[in-house]
């Protein structure tokens, strides 16, 4: 009896302790430790740590707001947003538009996203009564139709009538694949305020932003609607029962991550110094999906904690990946392969683990 | 009756435990060839435990198994899946039909027993290749069919077939399987009109006749005083009675089924002609999947805790969850003189009506957030309480939470680590109580409480009920309670009204007979 009693207080501790590893997840410890041991072996290769410090905050500067954009969508119950090339067009448009018009800086970055901000409510408010048909499948139907858009506007890129050299193909008709920010607002964000420390570079302007974006989100969420919002992802049946229309909350939650995402792309193309148009917002869905993923939520759940941390540790590898694999084996794409991999491989997992562990 | 007749089916001092919780105490039970036995019992009184006994279902085997033995044909038998059961001849005709909408009643009758020939092909492969003899499994649907006297196309669609008819075809598939001794028909009435009832129960007595036994349950108490020679009645687990139909009444049966002893009913001096009607139902349908509301007249006086009964799937729940707006309806409702829109759940509660839903962890709770959210957010949703005020914007204001929900925890004695602790976390009587404090948030004029105690333990069950009492006596909160559990409804209500078939049977005062209560209760007849 002693010997059981004994072997069953161990078996508690074992099982207390897999708990608590499970609940922590064991996908991010495993993407720590990934980070740890690139940190540590470019410590050995003697890759500059600052500078790899540095290049991680200005992506983290960049891709926050995409990752955020997950967000309002997971917690108004229609999963992760896959229809995020939708919002990125919507900004993309906003960017174009802002060039047109010939402005310049801070004030072409905020124009952009002044003239995107109206298209992707729009946007977002048909998508949104689109997932409200499709209950259950917003997933599968959101890749596609983020596909189906991406493809469609393929086309308007081609025909829509901007009229700027700095854009448009020098023979031809319509706009090129790559528009350069150079002289308009590439940078704008990351100059602003910057200042170096210990070899590292903050990219204050950025940050800012991305923190004036996830505090004005985490106000939204502590209002009457943000918690109406809340209690549609959580339970439908209960926000039903308590009065809320639930079809418009999901819209409206569909219509914040569209604008997210459009405000997303435009901080990223200010980083990245282009705009990326035709096929290039295909799989930014999946990058900001992993993320958020990464950071700790689930298909279900999220919290902006996780937005930041999963960003973090995911461009972090990114950052270190490349240099890292450069030294090793000269394998051109190893870095892109590592992202593919990841990527995939964590929102694989989240699928997976749709269901059980409740 | 004839006591030479062999026995088919003796099941003897039958237990069984759920988890420490006795569902069936000792039942005997003996089945004749040829005899058409009669099971009658509210819901939860052990029917379908004992019929998963019989059918050696896995619920019954991965929870431990059972006490007591089993004789077949005379000879003591294990049944350990339903595969056992079929291979000695017993045969279930399902409540819920088990056919293939897409097929032919031929092949609905023939699934799984195909008749088959060989060819090239299974000769080299196997028998999963045989072709199917369509000709002699349509003649043997036909002849299945013929004992039934039913004229029904044996190549016709099920999909397409009228609701009564495809009862009929459950019924062809287990007389169609050889060697059938023992027949087990679960409700089988309770979705055919009333002719093809009649024309069901005349089938019954001639498949007697053929000597196959027959276990019939229902709750419709004449049908089984037609049909059936001996009745067994069960109660909370136990075997009441069995007796012969010549020994016994409708009236009795009745009794013997619902046979609670009432518990102290507090009853208070309340006069209720000289109370205003505070809540109007008229002509209500509510169209919710396994409880569908027919029409349903109701007057509810204010100030009265009004009790709504009957067996599960008669439409008992479907009302208040119709009246809130949570599913499909129609009719006429006035609250206090206004009539309230129907589906339309923000303006019902408004208006001053809340509702504690039967699905406390569907419908009642979110699971994952914190004891005082739950509580609070419906108020902030319809009132807009708890917030504060920044110009155009407002936010939740986390004092004002906290301090409430202390107040409820308090008040209804909510055992919890603290108000931030996420509600999935509680006890079911801890979890009714966050309901409770939930719907107070509202200051409802009226309450809806479903299934209150359903899912609680004993202790608990009485504290919530205690709380209803006490809300209704201090602040003269109307309450209408919906529960399957009678005694539950008898103890504290002022009158019960009693729902068969999605309509009102009829309302009776909580101290009325037993047998009023079971004869409403089977749908027998309307009481003024």
């Amino acid at each position: 009896m002693q010997y059981d009693n004994k072997k069953s207080q161990t078996t508690t501790i074992l099982n207390s302790i897999l708990k608590k590893i499970h609940s922590f997840g064991i996908p991010r410890i495993i993407i720590i430790l990934f980070l740890l041991s690139l940190w540590i072996s470019a410590a050995f290769l003697s890759i500059p740590f600052p500078a790899l410090l540095s290049d991680t905050f200005v992506r983290l500067g960049m891709n926050t707001v995409l990752t955020l954009s997950m967000l309002p969508s997971i917690l108004v119950g229609t999963s992760l947003f896959f229809g995020l090339p939708l919002g990125i067009i919507c900004g993309l448009l906003g960017g174009v538009m802002s060039i047109e018009l010939n402005l310049k800086g801070l004030t072409a970055f905020f124009a952009a996203i002044g003239f995107s901000i109206p298209l992707a409510i729009l946007v977002g408010y048909g998508y949104g009564i689109l997932l409200n048909r499709v209950k259950g499948s917003e997933m599968t139907v959101g890749t596609y139709v983020g596909f189906a858009f991406v493809s469609l506007m393929s086309f308007g890129w081609v025909t829509l009538p901007f009229k700027n050299p700095e854009m448009a193909w020098a023979i031809g008709k319509g706009i090129r694949v790559t528009v350069s920010l150079e002289g308009r607002f590439s940078n704008v964000l990351n100059k602003l305020w910057a200042f170096e420390i210990f070899g590292i570079k903050i990219p204050t302007g950025a940050l800012v932003f991305l923190g004036i974006l996830c505090l004005v989100m985490s106000l939204f969420l502590r209002t009457r609607t943000g918690l109406a919002m809340q209690e549609c992802g959580m339970n439908p049946k209960f926000a039903k029962a308590s009065g809320i229309d639930v079809d418009r909350m999901r819209i409206l939650g569909t219509i914040i991550s569209t604008i997210l995402g459009a405000i997303g792309i435009l901080t990223y193309a200010q980083g990245f110094g282009f705009l990326q148009l035709y096929e290039a917002p295909m799989y930014m869905g999946f990058i900001a999906a992993a993320a958020i993923l990464i950071g700790g939520a689930t298909l279900k759940t999220a919290k902006i904690s996780h937005v930041i941390i999963g960003t973090f540790l995911f461009q972090g590898i990114l950052v270190v990946a490349l240099p890292v694999a450069n030294t090793v084996a000269t394998l051109g794409s190893l870095a892109e392969i590592s992202r593919i991999i990841v990527s995939n491989g964590i929102i694989l997992y989240a699928l997976a683990q749709r269901g059980g562990n409740e | 009756m004839d006591r030479n007749r062999s026995s088919v089916l003796e099941m003897k001092n039958i237990s069984k435990e759920f988890y420490g919780n006795k569902v069936l105490k000792g039942i005997n039970l003996l089945v004749r060839e040829g005899e058409i036995h009669g099971i009658v019992g509210e819901n939860g009184a052990g029917k379908s435990t004992l019929m998963n006994i019989l059918f050696g279902m896995s619920v019954i085997h991965s929870t431990g198994g059972f006490e007591g033995s089993i004789e077949f044909l005379g000879k003591p038998v294990t049944i350990s899946s339903p595969f056992d059961a079929m291979a000695l001849g017993i045969g279930m005709v399902h409540q819920e039909f088990m056919l293939i909408p897409g097929y032919s009643v031929t092949e609905n009758i023939k699934l799984n027993r195909e008749i088959t020939k060989d060819n090239f092909l299974s000769n080299i492969f196997g028998p999963g290749l045989r072709t199917l003899n369509w000709e002699s499994m349509g003649q043997d649907a036909k002849r299945a069919l013929s004992k039934l006297e039913m004229d029904i196309d044996e190549w016709a669609k099920i999909a397409g077939l009228p609701v009564g008819h495809m009862q009929f075809v459950e019924i062809a598939r287990e007389l169609d399987k050889q060697n059938i001794k023992l027949l087990v028909f679960d409700e089988p009435t309770a979705v055919l009109t009333e002719s093809e009832a009649d024309r069901l129960l005349s089938t019954l007595r001639k498949l007697a006749e053929t000597g196959i036994a027959i276990l019939f349950i229902t709750h419709r108490l004449h049908e089984i005083m037609e049909v059936c020679e001996r009745i067994t009645v069960l109660r909370d687990g136990v075997q009441v009675a069995t007796k012969s139909k010549s020994e016994t009444t409708i009236e009795e049966l009745a009794r013997l089924m619902v046979g609670h002893t009432i518990e102290s009913v507090g009853k208070r001096a309340v006069n209720l002609s000289e109370r205003k009607t505070i809540l109007r139902v008229r002509d209500l349908r509510v169209r919710m999947p396994g409880e569908t509301v027919q029409k349903v007249d109701l007057d509810i006086k204010e100030g009265e805790i009004f009790g709504i009964g009957g067996l599960a799937g008669q439409g008992k729940i479907g009302i208040a969850n119709g009246i809130m707006g949570l599913y499909d309806s129609s009719g006429s409702v006035e609250f206090d003189g206004d009539s309230i829109p129907l589906n339309n759940p923000r303006e019902v509660l408004k208006r001053g009506l809340a509702f504690l839903s039967e699905d406390r962890r569907g419908v009642g709770l979110l699971l994952d957030m914190s004891v005082e959210m739950n509580i609070v957010a419906p108020a902030v949703e319809i009132h807009h309480k708890f917030l504060k005020d920044f110009g155009i914007f407002s936010f939740l204001d986390r004092t004002q939470i906290r301090a409430f929900a202390q107040e409820m925890i308090q008040r209804l004695d909510i055992r919890c680590l603290g108000p931030d602790q996420p509600v999935k976390r509680l006890s079911g009587g801890n979890q009714q109580k966050v309901c409770i404090a939930k719907a107070l948030a509202l200051e409802p004029k009226l309450l809806f409480v479903s299934e209150p105690t359903r899912g609680i333990d004993i202790g608990a069950k009485k504290r919530v009920l205690d709380t209803l009492v006490e809300l209704n006596q201090k602040t003269g909160m109307t309450i209408v309670l919906t529960s399957s559990e009678l005694a539950e409804l008898r103890s504290i209500c002022d009158r019960i009204a009693i729902i068969s078939e999605g309509r009102v049977m009829g309302i009776l005062a909580p101290d009325a007979e037993d047998a009023q209560f079971g004869l409403l209760m089977a749908g027998e007849y309307a009481v003024r």
